[in-house]
């Protein structure tokens, strides 16, 4: 309990978690168990190299006699093997370990990529408005229409074509990035131009601008602020959005590779096994999976509760 | 037997930490035929007394106790089905912006053929037929084309009188007008309120009239209910109360009127603002904004007792109509 | 009316143009035709002849115009794999994906509306909050998992429902055979859409029921409780209407995205639809069926959109179609 609030008061977004905030979180078991899980996960990631046992992504360490075998608990288990090991006698609980940081970090530089891009071109789309505005909006709803998971798959499926397996396998994780990164801008876009339309009526922009403050200024100083809430509750969602489009792509191939696992691809290695009874090497990663991204739902709802942001529907 | 008689009626609300009373016991009655008016500022409680005569009062809120007796029944603890027999029928209420008060995806002749029909088993045509009537009534040109149009179609002035119009259109004996004209350009508020006279007047139709407006008050309302913070500091006929006001908020509020103001003159407001709800003060709620606050105003929640003409809440009234009694009575 | 559709036409031809566009670059870049026609074995000197007599030295705009011009006619280029015109493999696998898309909108809609409404109308029963607990996990789960927990559970467990195919169907004209018709049919169809239908399920009642709560707010609500209508009337014809009219506009939005889901579950549970057709090419490198997907997806994508904008019109009376300027 005071470990949460020591970290919330240290972390970075210690100005946004105001009191109010804190409060909220004490009182909301949901939240706390959320954002614990989420830590223990996040943490788990950031020190894989240290906890986990083998260095999943070194094939000469893998030994094909170990292939298949079930997690430690049960009755064929080895207990070198905590989750047990895949097709290729891969250690399962290492593989999960670096699974879910390249997980992570895909979902969370997606995300940075959408947040820069949609709040710039929403800032300048309000703040410009006229012409520009209307070209920026109608590109942005035509964006929605088109999915990104559609967008994403054609993309990676032409460029896995273009430039064959091994190259695409190589730069697969900036793809990633890039792709589900600019597929999804129009969210924020769309947000932010709303905060912006609705705060250039108020007065201090107006006085702002008479005091001769440059554009950029008024908009990053000034009204950017006033859009910090919903951009908050939104960039939780995206992470977690982010992350099921990153295991939906690899799960089609078209995301990391197996030398390389994320979650995603994980989960599609074992799929040809399931119906062998081989069941840990898909569910195991399954399960953490939707762990991940279940807590960073639950911590957006609890988020979306507490701040209360006006968020722009359709 | 007074047509509705509210007594001790306590409201609150269940906010999120603690709950904070919005009614704090009030008492009136309204004889067949009168007409009322509710006076104060927002966040007095007007518009919850209005919404509470028509156990109408949605969450967080909820009727704590006392009871609201309407033709001799409690519709304070009514079954829901009881309570929709008298609402729109023989209570009517009136909404503050016509322009969000009519749902915007049925048309008018929709929305006034189910009023009819939640009441009484009548045949579309023959609603239509009523509800064309009670729109002639309100003075609607051309009433039986509005029936097919949207709400969006019409001007608000005209949506507030097809509201009204579906207020009468069961013949209610009771109309609460939650504060009607606020929402209206000033040219068409007049004609609203003379409207509305007229109907009441002439239908002989019980009006309790919500507002802030005491210019209003003074020329359709015979009885007069001062509201602060959730309770009623003054009340009595209209006419006294304008006219010889004993509470001093009552008296700022008039003092406060433009007509009470010489051309150039600065608007005499009562200074500070009424106390939210959760943080009333101890004693009489207006105690910080009174010029005649005594130490015993800062302790005890005066009594609303008959002092004169008038039934006034309030510890200095009181010790002043004493004092020239005594006077009185010495000379 | 006709100021609105021409604007709304203009539009979708715009995106049909760009999509056009990216097809016909992707056409250029990918897999050389020369070496489809006649192989290796032959000299650079017969080649530039030849990709002078198929005008691929002639300038991009001449290029592009042929391109565009064919595709108009419904030439989408004959597939590599199937030797067949592209167009003619894609519409033979349409209907697959069609019927997938249709149950799954079918179990949407049908289970999404109640329990939008329910869950507002009493947000703090057991059963809502029940509803919105399961809501939030479904969210949680990706498409492709649900269909593989669900073969393991009902096909590998349990052995109750068959896990791929589409099993007995019966042809009904042209290239639509239907998945309707027989009990084997729907066996097969059930888990495929259930699936489909799961990852677009939690949103619909999360979205119906912040919609409905927030119309049940409003005073035309309130009014309505004044007039004393039953709680039924209110319920279904005063908030409901109201609700959909939002709900309208982003389920739009999400038929696109459930044609990308198609792709998902069409290869959890080797469907023989478009979206499994698709992966395919992309993994033989078949350059004409992968354009020509793209094609076919881009303009049902568009028409969808152009009903459902539509559609919005017609049902909102306060939308204004002749002076309406989206």
């Amino acid at each position: 309990m005071s470990m949460m609030a020591d970290h919330q008061g240290n972390s970075l977004f210690a100005r946004i978690m105001n009191s109010n905030m804190a409060y909220s979180f004490k009182r909301n078991p949901v939240a706390i168990v959320s954002m614990a899980i989420f830590l223990i996960i996040t943490l788990a990631a950031v020190f894989a190299p240290l906890i986990a046992p083998t260095d999943p992504y070194d094939p000469s360490l893998y030994d094909i006699l170990d292939s298949e075998l079930p997690p430690a608990w049960t009755n064929q288990g080895d207990p070198k093997f905590l989750f047990g090991t895949d097709d290729q006698g891969r250690d399962l609980w290492s593989a999960i370990l670096y699974g879910t940081r390249t997980s992570l970090i895909i979902g969370i530089c997606a995300v940075f990529v959408q947040a820069f891009l949609g709040i710039s071109i929403g800032l300048i789309s309000g703040y410009v408005g006229g012409r520009i505005d209307n070209i920026l909006m109608r590109f942005a709803d035509i964006q929605l229409s088109f999915s990104t998971l559609m967008v994403a798959i054609i993309f990676l499926a032409v460029s896995q074509a273009l430039f064959g397996s091994e190259t695409f396998n190589k730069y697969a994780l900036f793809m990633l990035v890039g792709v589900i990164g600019i597929a999804e801008w129009p969210q924020y876009a769309r947000t932010v131009r709303a905060t912006v339309l609705a705060e250039k009526k108020k007065e201090y922009v107006d006085s702002a601008r008479v005091l001769g403050f440059s554009s950029i200024r008024i908009m990053v100083r000034h009204i950017l602020p006033n859009s910090l809430s919903p951009i908050f509750v939104i960039s939780t969602v995206q992470v977690a959005n982010a992350i099921i489009s990153e295991a939906s792509l690899s799960f089609l191939g078209l995301g990391m590779p197996v030398s390389q696992p994320s979650l995603g691809s994980l989960i599609s290695s074992g799929f040809d096994y399931i119906f062998s009874g081989s069941w840990w090497i898909t569910t195991i990663p399954g399960v953490v999976l939707v762990v991940l991204v279940l807590v960073i739902n639950l911590l957006g709802d609890w988020m979306r509760d507490v701040l209360n942001p006006k968020l722009y529907k359709g | 037997m007074p047509l509705l008689s509210v007594r001790d009626l306590v409201v609150k609300f269940a906010m999120r930490d603690e709950t904070v009373t919005a009614l704090k016991s009030i008492s009136f009655d309204v004889a067949r035929g009168d007409r009322l008016g509710i006076v104060g500022e927002s966040g007095a409680g007007k518009s919850v007394t209005g919404f509470a005569l028509l156990n109408l009062i949605s969450r967080p809120g909820f009727i704590d106790s006392g009871e609201i007796l309407f033709d001799g029944m409690n519709m304070a603890d009514m079954s829901d089905a009881e309570l929709r027999e008298v609402r729109g029928n023989k209570m009517a209420m009136i909404f503050q912006d016509p322009m969000v008060t009519l749902n915007p995806v049925l048309t008018i002749g929709q929305q006034m053929v189910e009023t009819l029909q939640a009441h009484r088993k009548l045949s579309r045509k023959e609603a239509e037929q009523i509800a064309v009537l009670k729109l002639r009534e309100v003075y609607i040109p051309a009433p039986e084309e509005r029936l097919a149009q949207y709400p969006h179609e019409l001007s608000g002035g005209m949506r507030q009188r097809i509201i009204i119009a579906i207020a009468l259109l069961l013949d209610p004996q009771l109309i609460i007008a939650d504060e009607p004209t606020t929402a209206l350009d000033v040219t068409i508020q007049a004609d609203i309120m003379e409207l509305l006279l007229e109907l009441c007047t002439t239908k002989k139709v019980s009006l309790i009239l919500i507002t802030h407006d005491l210019g209003v008050v003074s020329q359709m309302t015979e009885n007069t209910l001062v509201m602060y913070a959730g309770r009623i500091i003054e009340a009595g006929r209209t006419r006294e109360i304008i006219n010889d006001p004993q509470h001093p908020y009552t008296q700022g509020l008039i003092n406060a009127l433009p007509q009470q103001t010489l051309p150039g003159e600065r608007l005499k407001q009562i200074p500070g603002n009424m106390p939210s709800l959760s943080a009333a003060p101890k004693g009489c709620a207006f105690n910080a904004r009174c010029e005649f606050a005594q130490d015993r105003c800062r302790m005890e929640v005066p009594n609303f007792e008959q002092i004169g003409p008038v039934k006034v809440a309030c510890h200095e009234v009181r010790r002043l109509h004493h004092e020239t009694h005594k006077q009185e009575d010495l000379a | 009316m006709f100021a609105y559709l021409m604007k709304r036409l203009f539009q979708a031809i715009a995106v049909m143009f760009a999509i056009s566009l990216i097809s016909f670059a992707i056409q250029d870049n990918l897999g050389d035709p020369l070496r489809e026609l006649v192989g290796q074995s032959v000299s650079e000197e017969v080649r530039q002849e030849l990709r002078d007599e198929l005008g691929l030295n002639d300038s991009f705009f001449k290029q592009y115009t042929r391109f565009a011009g064919k595709v108009l006619q419904g030439d989408l280029g004959t597939s590599y794999f199937f030797k067949e015109p592209a167009l003619d493999v894609i519409l033979k696998k349409l209907p697959a994906t069609l019927e997938l898309v249709l149950g799954a909108t079918i179990i949407i809609i049908g289970v999404s509306v109640p329990l939008g409404v329910y869950t507002a109308i009493k947000p703090n029963s057991l059963f809502s909050k029940i509803v919105m607990g399961i809501s939030i996990i479904g969210i949680s789960i990706p498409v492709f998992l649900t269909a593989i927990l669900m073969i393991f559970i009902f096909s590998v467990e349990l052995r109750w429902l068959p896990s791929f195919g589409r099993g007995d169907v019966v042809h009904v004209f042209g290239p639509w055979s239907t998945n309707f018709a027989t009990v084997d049919g729907w066996l097969h169809i059930l888990l495929p859409s259930v699936a489909l239908a799961s990852i677009m399920l939690p949103l619909f009642i999360r979205l119906i029921r912040a919609e409905m709560m927030e119309t049940l707010q409003s005073e035309y609500v309130r009014f309505a409780w004044a007039k004393g209508i039953r709680p039924k009337r209110i319920w279904f014809v005063h908030a409901l209407k109201n609700t959909l009219l939002p709900v309208i506009t982003v389920g739009g939005v999400q038929i696109g995205t459930m044609v990308a889901y198609t792709i998902l579950t069409e290869t959890v549970f080797q469907w023989p639809g478009m979206g499994f057709m698709f992966l395919e090419a992309v993994n033989r490198v078949d350059t004409p069926l992968i354009v020509a997907y793209l094609i076919v997806v881009g303009f049902i994508f568009v028409v969808t959109n152009t009903i459902v904008d539509l559609i919005y019109g017609l049902v909102n009376p306060t939308v204004n179609l002749s002076r309406m300027d989206a």
